[in-house]
């Protein structure tokens, strides 16, 4: 038996790493994968209150976020190498013109 | 007891892969180890009972996200990432204010915290039972769903194509070709 406040600070931690990972990371590919870890911490907090209040419907919003992601992963890794392919570099600090 | 060492020794690898994604400094290590974060994650997910969130946890975020991930940066040949002014200001400004956050949520957590338990595999979350809610109370939400991955995948090849190949290219046939040929080069486009 576990305290549901342990899954619920596992996805706090997780969350905090990804948004520290989104601050201090300069590389737009690494960015984009902290955004992934805080998707992912958010995912488990559903899970853990699904199980808490025996609703299966979380578990379907989980689903959603996935699909989400996916699709966001699709777009944004798109557009990295759009942008790479006309500033050639990752680094967001040199991609500071909102045109191409 | 099992479940609380199993949650742990999950947990902590999961925690372990977090800290390390923000260490490495090249993105591949990175990427690697947010493979490790969601895969110890789905073990996590088969502890609370959810099987099927295990399985496309592992099929659909560490088997077809995270390869597209290696995928754009072995094609990119993404190398270290170098430290600059931006980044230094992040950091001064954003791990107070993050720092302060985290302690707010996990005081919040801990002060009304309750003797609550969730149990080994307290909800089976079997595909049966999810198809059936799926398909029935969320069947427009996951309509909505097929159209925003068809536009996702749009998106994906509209930003990816090159412009300056298609273009070259039709200036090649445009120029190559004499002026009755350029309809068709025009309809190609």
């Amino acid at each position: 038996m576990v305290p549901l406040t342990y899954y619920l600070l596992l996805s706090g931690i997780l969350f905090v790493c990804g948004v520290l990972g989104f601050l201090i990371k300069r590389n737009i590919i690494t960015i984009f994968m902290s955004i992934e870890l805080m998707l992912n911490g958010v995912n488990l907090s559903f899970v853990a209150f699904a199980a808490h209040w025996h609703a299966l419907s979380g578990q379907i919003f989980v689903f959603f976020v996935m699909v989400v992601a996916a699709a966001e992963a699709a777009v944004g890794l798109a557009i990295i190498i759009a942008v790479y392919r006309t500033r050639e570099t990752l680094n967001v600090d040199q991609v500071n013109l909102l045109k191409l | 007891m099992l479940h609380l060492i199993l949650f742990l020794f999950f947990g902590s690898i999961c925690v372990a892969g977090a800290v390390n994604l923000l260490v490495q400094r090249h993105p591949i290590d990175s990427a690697l180890s947010l493979v490790v974060v969601m895969a110890s994650l789905a073990a996590e997910y088969l502890l609370l009972g959810a099987e099927f969130v295990a399985a496309i946890q592992v099929i659909v975020y560490a088997g077809a996200i995270m390869v597209l991930f290696v995928f754009v940066i072995m094609l990119l040949n993404a190398g270290v990432e170098e430290r600059s002014k931006g980044s230094r200001v992040a950091i001064l400004l954003g791990i107070p204010g993050v720092v302060i956050g985290a302690v707010l949520v996990a005081w919040t957590l801990l002060h009304r915290a309750n003797a609550e338990t969730v149990a080994i595999g307290a909800l089976p979350g079997y595909p049966r039972d999810i198809a059936w809610l799926l398909f029935h109370d969320f069947l427009l939400p996951f309509e909505v769903t097929s159209i925003l991955i068809l536009i996702a995948i749009l998106g994906a090849v509209v930003l990816a194509s090159r412009p300056e190949a298609v273009a070259r290219r039709h200036h090649e046939t445009e120029t190559a070709k004499p002026a009755p040929e350029l309809v068709g080069a025009g309809k190609e486009r």
